[in-house]
């Protein structure tokens, strides 16, 4: 059927939302058909949503050894899959397990992978533009390959609105090995004791202007009082201010409050890419011209230490 | 979106310790509308002050810097950003405690305690210090670190309080506009300021600064490597930003600062690695700044290797958390660029400043700028003081390269730069070099010293070799020698390196009267020897000027100060263009002939009359040698009969012949520069321009002062009237060292300059207005059998006969006050010059 | 036990990438290099691990002779072998792909591994600093049939198993790999140390040892590279310093958020 596969990802049946983009990635690719495939025990209700998410087809894989997530047993099953359908293309979002299972594929069909694609051009050879140094460069390519496996770089692509309807769905029986599920998740531990950076409505971020550990406790109090987070830049964990848990930005936590407050940060397109999908940014800061403030909506100029403070003591002024 | 004002009365280009110092100096000094911009955010714009390692050794064997040091350290404590910790020099090899012995004199010269420290005392002060490695210290109680940052944002913060300033970051400069070569506007990419002047302040930029004015900074961005090793529990435990003295190790070129709980590694011992201005990358594609680039870890090894050595216990487990080719500013001579440049007027310069300088540097600049002198002496930091030679990328990186290992090397006073040599000689070059001439370097020009040639005549004179290999370096016994040979026959003085200025036209006597201190209102083929001043009254310069015609003059001066003098000619030049200044010194050749024979020399060269009637004494006239038309000069800097031959360039290796051979019945010598520069001018007493002339002295204290004033109005006049009526403080006398040898290991010693006067028991002798007594000028006296001595004397101690002592190595010698004031201690009636 | 980790030179940018004038690669003329970050905390839990568990670390990349410089910092913080894969086409900056790299690591890792003993655990980066392409481990760890994890911030090893740590969105997930086996580390895992003067000079006396091979790349061509354009906003002022705190807290009001 020369179809363009689209990996979805799920989590013991929670859809990750993101995967469904490379649906909109996938009608770039091709303009033929494009089927979605649904690795493990993802129950019926994926199955019906993925079949709705605008894909021609939807195939399910599931095994005892796929049940939970197995990324070299996904990418096993994947990969047979492919060439039992002779797909011209597997693509999947560039999340962390996007990114792997994708790579697990193309290794086991020895074809090349290309990593968080933003822009495609089905032309001969394939141009294309992805993302390197995690964001800050951008990269035009020709392509010039049978079978590729490709992901789209998150918010790169529209996830499409809705389906056409009824699709036609399928099983697929993979032949794994016995140890095929020799990477399978063993434990969960869940540390959502409340609020975390990825969650909260706000996030009270603190970069080298905070100057040091002690600086963040300002940060704190405001976040206390908002019912958010505090993050920060990388500076701050290599001096050791906080732990890396905290950190935003490219090698960081990705975060999308509705509110990011950026205080004593410069903005360097690093730490962006790990803020950028905020609803508002303010800035406080030192220079007018960081680029974190002429970025952001909202910013306020001078001292950290004395505008935290103050912002605190209006928030309790208020109460 | 700008908040860059259009118009200022200054914009002063940079924000780090040196811009932030001249806005604070300027306001203070009531300089209004002031806008002081910079490519970087504040408070740390990301140049050299904001990676420095802030810490400040007031000891310096430079009059000039150790002035500029100490005000800038008072200025540190005055705002209460300076932290003295002290710090300590410390010697692995024997020369550099002889250095140090140097180093205490050069304390003593400027009054800053100091002291020698064993092994062991080192230790006690710095316990996790390796004795073992270490023969001795120079201890400098007063060393210390500065928060520079902090004090820039006091010196913006006092001008913002006077509104006086507009501070603008983050803007880039594009542009610096002249109009009729006078700055009128600084172009940024936020817009136009149009203003009255600019002062380039921005350290590593400066030169691609100011190229956009067409000016040059002859500086080179050079890398300064730095680590930063930590943590370290000793260091922790002090509890302190700083808890012990700075090391450092001198002899690796190394030192080490605590900077709270690590040590700060930094070196000028790797090879010199120079950058273009125009190649330092931008704020935003720099991982730290612009000025701390990527560490290149081969290049520092070595110090690694030789810091474990000197402190093992603490820096071994210690981890090198930050590490940086940092960037500082370097010059062909080692000192600060500061000054109006000479190219665009009202385009200043405050660059190549180091933080130990800087606030006095920011002072000094806006004096100069307000007032047209700044109090202390800028001499050495001048602009103006390089030839056009000296002011490019070539130049500056060849003597970079050569002095950045010296930055704590032992330089000895008399030492000749290896690089660019032989750049500019004389046409008969290939003669002195053929009579074994050994060549010093006088305002780039090949001046021979000494001539081999005349190695027999040490043993004629009878002249004694010097025994310690110090006081031998770079000087010859020849030297004495042939300055006995011209006394007692003629000597032939090569003397190229003359800078000859010709000022001609209707307004020139005007414009002369108005620069010199003594009237040039002689007849015609006189000449006048005169001081120029600052408006403070110190001295700008002398020289020497002939009355060619009724508005022709001819200008003479020395090599050193050739630059600055031509510059400040032009400078005061009328625009009216009634004067018309050309600059000679590649067109005449100028060589000396002087001694009991030398009219009779001359004599045989020429048909024309130069008796003592037909020239006399301070006259000059053409004749022709031969077919070759010469200028003579009767005049001597060595005391005896002779003149000055001036000689158009092409014919002037023609002339050294004819001179040389017919000198032969007359058993003429070559003699170099070391009689015509020390051994017979010190002699005769003579003042030498940044030795014994300086803005701190007058001519009064000099020795210099006529009888009466002119009437015509001169720049310092008013200074110059005050300082007669207020009399002397200090005299200038020559002094005797009455015993040279060392008490410690029983040679001879001979001091080489800048070494204190001292009393009899050994203290400081500090005149009324708080002036020291050091010694100017230090040279053999080979006709009068003594070693000689310039210095300026308290007035109540500036008597004949009056003993003293001078420090030299930290030892003391015996001296006596020999002639108080001008009169020459050989032949004080000039006999043999007026005959 | 023996951990071998594969790391890859690049260069320390700032906060904007300077391109060269054809634009088909970084201007590195100012910059300097540096083990990509997940790698460098990839060598720190190698460290580590054989500092609790005795054994010795092996650091090997495939690049330009250059890439010596981050084989020896590895050493001057605890590695004890370095080994290079080069050849004249890396020498001369032309980079391989990702299917190129993790075949010359592959066949470098049997060579090695024949050689000396099976290394228990093989380190990566989570992907490379410039290129990111995600693969190379994972390739590498297809080829030597063993199993692997990406995203890895925690290991801890046990009775022949390797036990890691990878973080999703409200806390993390254990994997249970039995050795020997391939990770895939995630910067955060650690705060890598920085070399001693001691380790710094131990690691210029170290050998490198250099392997040949060759790296036949192609399928994916660059045709450039560009940096994204800034968007730019109407930045709202809210004022200077504490001033500006009442105007914060209304617009924290006005969002819903006080």
């Amino acid at each position: 059927m020369s179809a363009v596969l689209v990996f979805v990802e799920h989590d013991r049946g929670v859809i990750e939302e993101s995967s469904l983009q490379a649906i909109g990635f996938a009608r770039e690719v091709t303009s033929s058909s494009v089927a979605a495939v649904v690795i493990g025990a993802a129950g019926t209700e994926v199955a019906a949503r993925v079949a709705a998410a605008g894909v021609d087809a939807v195939c399910s894989i599931d095994a005892s050894a796929l049940a939970d997530y197995a990324p070299e047993a996904w990418g096993d099953a994947c990969a047979q899959y492919a060439k039992s359908v002779d797909a011209i293309a597997i693509v999947g979002c560039g999340t962390d397990r996007g990114n792997e299972v994708l790579a697990h594929i193309a290794a086991v069909l020895d074809t090349p992978f290309i990593s968080n694609i933003t822009q495609y051009e089905a032309s001969v050879p394939v141009k294309l533009t992805r993302l390197r140094w995690g964001g800050s460069l951008l990269e035009h390519a020709t392509l010039d390959v049978g079978l590729a496996v490709l992901s789209c770089a998150p918010h790169a692509f529209d996830s499409p609105q809705s389906g056409v309807g009824e699709v036609p769905r399928s099983e697929f029986v993979a032949a794994l090995r016995d140890d095929a599920a020799r990477t399978r998740i063993v434990e969960r531990v869940s540390l959502a004791s409340g609020i975390t950076l990825q969650t909260a409505p706000v996030v009270v971020s603190g970069g080298r202007g905070v100057g040091s550990a002690d600086g963040f406790a300002h940060l704190e109090a405001l976040a206390e009082l908002l019912g958010g987070a505090v993050g920060c830049s990388r500076v701050v964990t290599n001096q050791g201010w906080r732990p890396h848990s905290d950190q935003v930005g490219q090698t960081g936590k990705r975060v999308a409050p509705e509110l990011y407050i950026a205080c004593g940060i410069s903005g360097a397109i690093q730490h962006w890419i790990g803020m950028q999908a905020a609803q508002r940014v303010l800035a406080i800061n030192l220079d007018k011209d960081a680029p974190m403030v002429t970025k952001a909506d909202f910013a306020v100029i001078g001292d950290l230490h004395e505008i935290v403070p103050a912002i605190v003591e209006e928030l309790r002024r208020r109460r | 979106m700008s908040d860059q004002p259009t118009t200022a009365k200054v914009v002063v280009i940079g924000a780090g310790i040196v811009g932030n110092s001249v806005v604070g100096h300027l306001a203070e000094l009531g300089w209004r509308n002031i806008v002081q911009i910079d490519k970087g955010p504040l408070p740390n714009p990301g140049g050299s002050t904001g990676h420095a390692s802030n810490f400040i050794f007031p000891v310096d064997h430079n009059k000039e810097m150790c002035l500029l040091t100490a005000d800038s350290q008072r200025q540190y404590i005055e705002m209460g950003v300076n932290t003295t910790c002290g710090g300590i020099e410390v010697a692995r090899k024997p020369e550099r405690l002889e250095e140090f012995r140097r180093r205490m004199t050069s304390s003593t010269s400027w009054g800053i305690d100091s002291r020698l420290l064993t092994p062991e005392e080192v230790k006690e002060m710095v316990p996790f210090i390796n004795d073992e490695v270490i023969l001795g210290g120079f201890y400098t109680p007063s060393v210390s670190c500065v928060d520079s940052l902090r004090a820039g944002t006091i010196f913006r913060e006092r001008a913002m309080a006077l509104d006086a300033l507009t501070v603008v970051p983050n803007v880039e400069v594009e542009a610096v506009e002249t109009e009729q070569g006078k700055v009128v506007a600084v172009v940024t990419d936020q817009g136009r300021i149009d203003c009255e002047y600019v002062v380039i302040a921005c350290g590593v930029w400066s030169p691609r600064i100011a190229a956009m004015a067409g000016a040059t900074i002859p500086l080179t961005p050079a890398v300064h490597q730095m680590i930063d090793v930590g943590p370290i529990a000793e260091l922790e435990a002090t509890g302190n930003e700083i808890g012990f003295p700075i090391v450092r190790d001198m002899d690796t070129f190394c030192y080490e600062r605590q900077s709270g709980g690590s040590m700060e590694v930094g070196s000028y011992a790797h090879r010199p690695i120079f950058m273009k201005a125009d190649e330092i990358p931008s704020i935003k594609a720099s991982r730290l700044s612009p000025t701390e680039l990527p560490f290149t870890a081969e290049d520092f090894d070595q110090q690694l290797e030789e810091a474990l050595e000197l402190m093992p216990s603490i820096l071994e487990t210690a981890e090198m958390k930050y590490a940086i080719n940092g960037l500082l500013s370097l010059t062909p001579d080692g000192f600060p660029l500061l000054g109006e440049t000479v190219e665009v007027k009202n385009l200043w310069s405050a660059a190549a400043v180091w933080i130990k300088e800087g606030p006095g540097a920011g002072r000094m600049i806006a004096e100069w700028m307000t007032h047209g002198a700044p109090e202390i002496d800028p001499h050495q930091s001048d602009i103006a003081r390089f030839y056009k030679y000296a002011r490019n990328d070539h130049h500056v990186r060849e003597r970079c390269a050569e002095h950045f290992n010296k930055t704590y090397g032992i330089v000895h006073p008399r030492e000749q730069w290896e690089s660019e040599r032989n750049i500019r000689t004389a046409p008969y070059h290939a003669r002195t070099e053929a009579l074994g001439a050994v060549y010093f370097q006088a305002g780039g020009w090949e001046r021979p010293h000494w001539y081999e040639s005349n190695a027999h005549l040490v043993e004629h004179y009878g002249v004694e070799a010097r025994e310690h290999e110090w006081d031998a370096r770079w000087w010859s016994p020849i030297q004495n020698a042939e300055h006995l040979a011209m006394r007692e026959h003629v000597g032939m003085i090569d003397l190229a390196p003359f800078v000859v200025f010709d000022i001609t036209g209707p307004g020139a006597f005007d414009y002369l009267q108005y620069l010199t201190v003594n009237s040039v209102n002689v007849a015609v083929g006189r000449s006048v020897y005169t001081p120029l001043l600052d408006v403070n009254g110190g001295f700008r310069s002398d020289l020497t000027i002939m009355r060619l015609g009724e508005q022709e003059f001819r200008v003479v001066t020395g090599a050193f100060d050739g630059p600055r003098d031509a510059f400040w000619f032009r400078k005061h030049l009328p625009t009216d263009g009634s004067v018309v200044f050309t600059d000679k010194t590649s067109a005449f050749c100028t060589i000396g002939v002087w001694g009991p024979k030398a009219r009779a020399l001359v004599e045989t060269l020429t048909n024309d009359d130069v008796s003592h009637e037909g020239l006399p004494y301070g006259s000059t006239k053409e004749v022709l040698f031969d077919s070759i038309d010469v200028r003579l000069f009767r005049i001597s800097y060595v005391g005896e009969l002779g003149f000055e031959i001036y000689v158009p360039m092409e014919h002037a290796q023609a002339v050294w012949d004819k001179i040389y051979s017919a000198g032969q019945a007359f058993n003429i010598v070559p003699v170099g520069a070391g009689v015509y520069g020390t051994t017979g001018r010190i002699e005769k007493g003579y003042r030498l321009m940044g030795a014994e002339l300086e803005g701190e002295y007058s001519p009064v204290e000099a020795g210099l002062a006529r009888p009466k004033v002119k009437a015509a109005d001169f720049i310092g006049k008013e200074a110059y009237l005050k300082a007669r009526e207020a009399g002397p403080a200090a005299v200038l006398c020559t002094l005797t060292v009455e015993d040279n040898v060392s008490p410690r290991d029983g040679i001879k010693r001979y001091m080489t300059g800048s070494e204190p006067i001292l009393t009899l028991e050994g203290q400081r002798i500090v005149d009324n207005r708080g002036r020291s007594s050091y010694v100017t000028t230090a040279g053999a006296g080979p006709s009068v059998g003594k070693y000689l001595l310039m210095a300026y004397l308290p007035i109540e101690i500036a008597i004949v006969g009056t003993e003293l002592r001078v420090m030299y190595m930290n030892e003391l010698y015996p001296v006596k006050v020999a002639v108080a004031g001008s009169t020459p201690l050989f032949d004080p009636a000039d006999e043999r010059m007026k005959v | 036990m023996r951990i071998l980790v594969c790391v890859k030179r690049v260069p320390a940018p700032g906060a904007r990438i300077v391109l060269t004038e054809d634009s088909l690669g970084i201007d590195t003329r100012n910059l300097g290099f540096t083990t990509s970050p997940h790698e460098e905390c990839a060598v720190e839990a190698a460290i580590q691990l054989v500092e609790e568990h005795g054994g010795d670390v092996t650091v090997l990349t495939l690049g330009g002779t250059d890439a010596d410089e981050q084989l020896r910092y590895a050493i001057s913080v605890g590695a004890h072998k370095a080994v290079l894969i080069t050849n004249d086409d890396l020498a001369a900056g032309r980079d391989a792909d990702a299917v190129a790299t993790a075949k010359a690591l592959s066949a470098a890792i049997r060579d090695l591994e024949s050689a000396d003993g099976i290394f228990d655990l093989l380190l990566f980066g989570n992907e490379s600093a410039d290129s990111g392409g995600f693969q190379v481990g994972i390739r590498v760890a297809r080829a030597l049939d063993r199993p692997i994890v990406n995203g890895i911030k925690g290991i801890e090893i046990a009775d022949g198993n390797a036990t890691a740590r990878r973080e999703c969105n409200d806390g993390y997930e254990v994997y249970q790999l039995a050795m020997p086996a391939v990770l895939g580390v995630k910067e955060g895992i650690n705060l890598p140390r920085y070399a001693t003067l001691p380790g710094r000079l131990r690691s210029k006396k170290a050998e490198v040892t250099h392997l040949d091979s060759a790296t036949e790349s192609g399928r994916v061509t660059t045709t450039s590279l560009a940096t994204p354009l800034e968007q730019t906003v109407n930045t709202v002022m809210l004022g200077e310093g504490a001033g500006a705190a009442a105007a914060v807290v209304d617009m924290l009001v006005e969002m819903g958020l006080a």
